[in-house]
């Protein structure tokens, strides 16, 4: 079964567990400032939201490449940014309608999610399941359920 | 290894910024955060010192687990002397500065002098530099914070500061980060605004990466989080109701005190509660509470985020505080409202607010304005000496007396003060709910034995959060005990005691403790950190770090005659409710809590004991 990040703000309470965990993952050191997801503070409206790669089906980052450095994981179907082979041109960056490609200037690559090899971290350590790791041709099932729940509900009245 | 090692020291006074090395021996001895930032404070400052000149010092210090994946490891303190109790302040804040201190690289920063002119302290990494802040001066802790990222074109830039009530040297000033976590108690606030600064603007992007066993560290982690998701308290209670869970609960069993401590119960309380805050209001059909939220690396999520009603007369004509924003939390609701006997909520969140915007302890803030109310009430004090009237219940002068003082004008001149030098001003100290001139927290202390105990010996006056007796006497946990029983009780307290000095050393926040033992806590520090952490050696260091706290404050000038409470919780006996009948009898507990922390009857720590602890 192919897998997809599915993330559900309202789930989220801000606590970066999942940066930490996507650092520690690629860095080995606890350090939002490397983290590929990134959680967003909409102080005005109470609201936190995680946000990161949605990993294009037809990927803009990957197609923009001039030196084919991004690749897709066969498995996971991730769009993996091959280090050895990135010239640091950022042309993805600028590819990426979502602005989830970024350049490092530690490391003169580009970084983006690489889905962790199948076994994303933030999803493993997000407390409130705000970041799931699930079927991506059902990503909508939970939602769907919540309202069909309400249909039933409605008819019984 | 989890700390940097690495101090930033600043001389306001020479307008200098200077890196230096740990002391890896004391921090051996005291972990880190309270314990270790209070070693340093104690070995550089004389004790007698006035707390706002430039000889005081104050220390912004994380703990090893501060960013870590520990959950709650974000926090950090804040230790000075404080102004409004005289004696050692220690301030425990969460949100996110304090990991991005540790992020940029440093362990503590310790401020020493006066600045000339007010200035703001900016680090980014191993940059620091202190730059003017004149512009700054007279502005809020959210347009400061609204600046500095603006100024220095960094949305991630993590600010700590003070408001126009740290600045006016309010006594119980606060400094706030990530613009509603606060440092909130003993005045750490007007500190700052002595020594002239503003702000600490922090951008770390090093990381935490020198954890002595990896691995351990992040099973020890990972199996902390699975025991607080699978706890009520804090799986459950505190992200769904926060810490207001507790007004009801409180209120029911009389131990909520009310209208400065006259009465036990609060006839209002349900209106003020989690359970108001979750329901939908008459005026918009929206309830007050928006979410709950985390402070950094924390999995429990007790934070409130609410939203006020526009049509309140309090921010009707104000737009600007119609967003959401940070509160209720039990604490400010009982002092704003309980205290107060206002039962007004969105004129308690309208305070609230205006607490966080200018950096002022609603706990003490509230508990002042019962004293006022008290005054008022009994002729001592006029309503042209203040400027309104200001009888008890009154959410008009509730909203007008925390922007007088949070501003300094007029009457709130006086009130930013505090209640121990207000009432005595006006010749009733006795009517000061204090204890070493800091007012109670939400919990009455003869409602509940071990709390008046835990007030009266708190090394920073009075003070629900140095040894929480509420945990046994109301949740049960560890054990349960009967709140009207004194027998047994100095002995859990110290034992809580010494457990939360090592809890406020580590980075982790001591709501952790409704779940956590010491045997969840000892695998995450001694993972993390290199040397003996063992629970023996742990409990000994929390043991040692209240010794060092207390040395301090009997050379500041306290003896034994402080550890006491006001004559209305000795004498005058709850009134109604579970606690109908009792009062504080500490007498009959503070000789055994002598003897058991080893301290000669007049509160004095002993030879053998300060030697027993390498002190």
């Amino acid at each position: 079964m192919q897998k997809s990040l599915h993330i559900d703000p309202g789930k989220c309470t801000g606590c970066l567990q999942c940066e930490m965990a996507c650092s520690y993952e690629h860095t080995g050191a606890f350090n939002p400032s490397r983290s590929l997801i990134k959680v967003f503070d909409f102080h005005h409206e109470g609201r936190k939201v995680p946000y990161t790669c949605t990993q294009c089906a037809e990927a803009w980052c990957l197609n923009a490449c001039p030196v084919e450095a991004i690749k897709i994981d066969a498995a996971t179907g991730a769009k993996v940014v091959l280090d050895a082979v990135c010239v640091g041109c950022k042309v993805c960056t600028i590819a990426c309608p979502f602005g989830t490609v970024n350049y490092s200037h530690e490391t003169g690559k580009v970084q983006k999610c690489d889905l962790c090899g199948g076994d994303p971290a933030c999803a493993e350590a997000c407390p409130t399941d705000a970041i799931t790791y699930i079927d991506s041709d059902w990503t909508g099932l939970e939602r769907m359920r919540k309202w069909a729940q309400k249909t039933d509900s409605a008819a019984r009245v | 290894m989890a700390w940097t090692r690495k101090i930033l020291r600043i001389n306001l006074t020479q307008g200098s910024c200077s890196s230096e090395a740990l002391n890896m021996e004391w921090a051996a001895q005291y972990l880190g955060q309270r314990g270790l930032a209070s070693k340093y404070l104690v070995s550089e400052i004389d004790p007698k010192v006035d707390p706002l000149s430039p000889e005081n010092k104050i220390i912004y210090a994380t703990g090893p687990l501060t960013g870590t994946m520990a959950s709650t490891g974000g926090r950090y303190s804040v230790v000075t002397k404080g102004p409004l109790t005289g004696v050692i302040a220690c301030s425990n804040s969460g949100g996110f500065f304090g990991a991005e201190l540790k992020f940029a690289g440093w362990d503590m920063i310790i401020v020493e002098g006066r600045s000339p002119t007010p200035v703001y302290l900016h680090i980014e990494n191993d940059l620091a530099e202190l730059l003017p802040a004149d512009d700054l001066w007279g502005s809020t802790v959210w347009s400061t914070e609204a600046t500095l990222k603006k100024r220095h074109q960094d949305p991630l830039l993590r600010v700590s500061s003070i408001g126009r009530a740290g600045e006016n040297q309010v006594l119980f000033a606060a400094i706030v980060n990530d613009l509603h976590r606060a440092a909130g108690r003993s005045g750490v606030g007007a500190v700052m605004g002595s020594k002239n600064l503003k702000a600490i603007a922090v951008r770390g992007t090093r990381g935490v990466g020198n954890i002595a066993d990896a691995k351990a560290f992040m099973a020890a982690a990972t199996a902390g989080k699975k025991v607080l998701a699978e706890n009520a308290v804090t799986g459950q209670g505190l992200p769904t109701y926060g810490t207001q869970v507790l007004m009801n609960v409180i209120n029911e069993m009389g131990a909520l005190p009310t209208r400065n401590h006259r009465d036990v119960e609060f006839e209002g309380a349900r209106k003020i509660s989690a359970e108001a805050m979750h329901e939908k209001r008459a005026t918009d059909g929206r309830a007050h509470l928006v979410a709950n939220q985390a402070c950094f690396g924390c999995t429990i999520a007790c934070g409130r985020i609410s939203r006020i009603d526009e049509t309140h007369f309090s921010v009707e004509t104000k737009p600007e505080y119609w967003g959401a924003s940070g509160g209720l939390e039990y604490e400010a609701a009982w002092a704003l409202g309980s205290a107060n006997g206002v039962d007004d909520l969105e004129a308690l969140q309208f305070a609230n607010l205006l607490c966080n915007e200018d950096g002022m302890d609603p706990i003490s803030f509230g508990a002042t304005v019962g004293a006022v109310m008290e005054l008022y009430d009994l002729g001592i004090l006029s309503k042209e000496e203040i400027g309104l009237e200001v009888p008890f219940g009154s959410a008009e002068a509730l909203c007008k007396l925390a922007e007088m003082t949070a501003r300094g004008e007029g009457f709130g001149k006086i009130l930013g003060q505090g209640s121990k030098r207000l009432c005595a001003k006006y010749g009733k100290p006795e009517l000061s709910m204090t204890v070493k001139g800091q007012e109670f927290p939400a919990y009455d202390g003869r409602a509940l034995q071990g709390m008046g105990l835990a007030y009266a010996t708190s090394n920073r006056g009075a003070c629900h959060l140095r040894g929480y007796m509420v945990s046994s006497e109301v949740f049960g946990i560890p054990v349960k005990t009967d709140p009207r029983e004194t027998t047994g009780k100095p002995e859990m307290l110290k034992a809580f005691q010494d457990a939360t000095a090592v809890v406020d050393s580590s980075g982790l926040c001591v709501f952790t403790t409704f779940a956590w033992t010491m045997n969840d806590i000892q695998p995450q520090i001694q993972a993390a950190c290199e040397g003996d952490w063992s629970q023996d050696a742990l409990l000994q260091m929390g043991e040692r770090i209240w010794n060092l706290e207390r040395d301090f404050n009997l050379a500041a000038g306290i003896t034994g005659k402080d550890d006491t409470l006001p004559p209305r919780l000795l004498n005058e006996p709850c009134k109604t409710g579970g606690s109908k009948g009792m009062v504080a009898e500490i007498g009959k507990m503070l000789p055994e809590y002598y003897s058991l922390r080893g301290w000669t009857p007049e509160g004095v720590p002993t030879a053998a004991t300060r030697s027993r602890l390498g002190l």
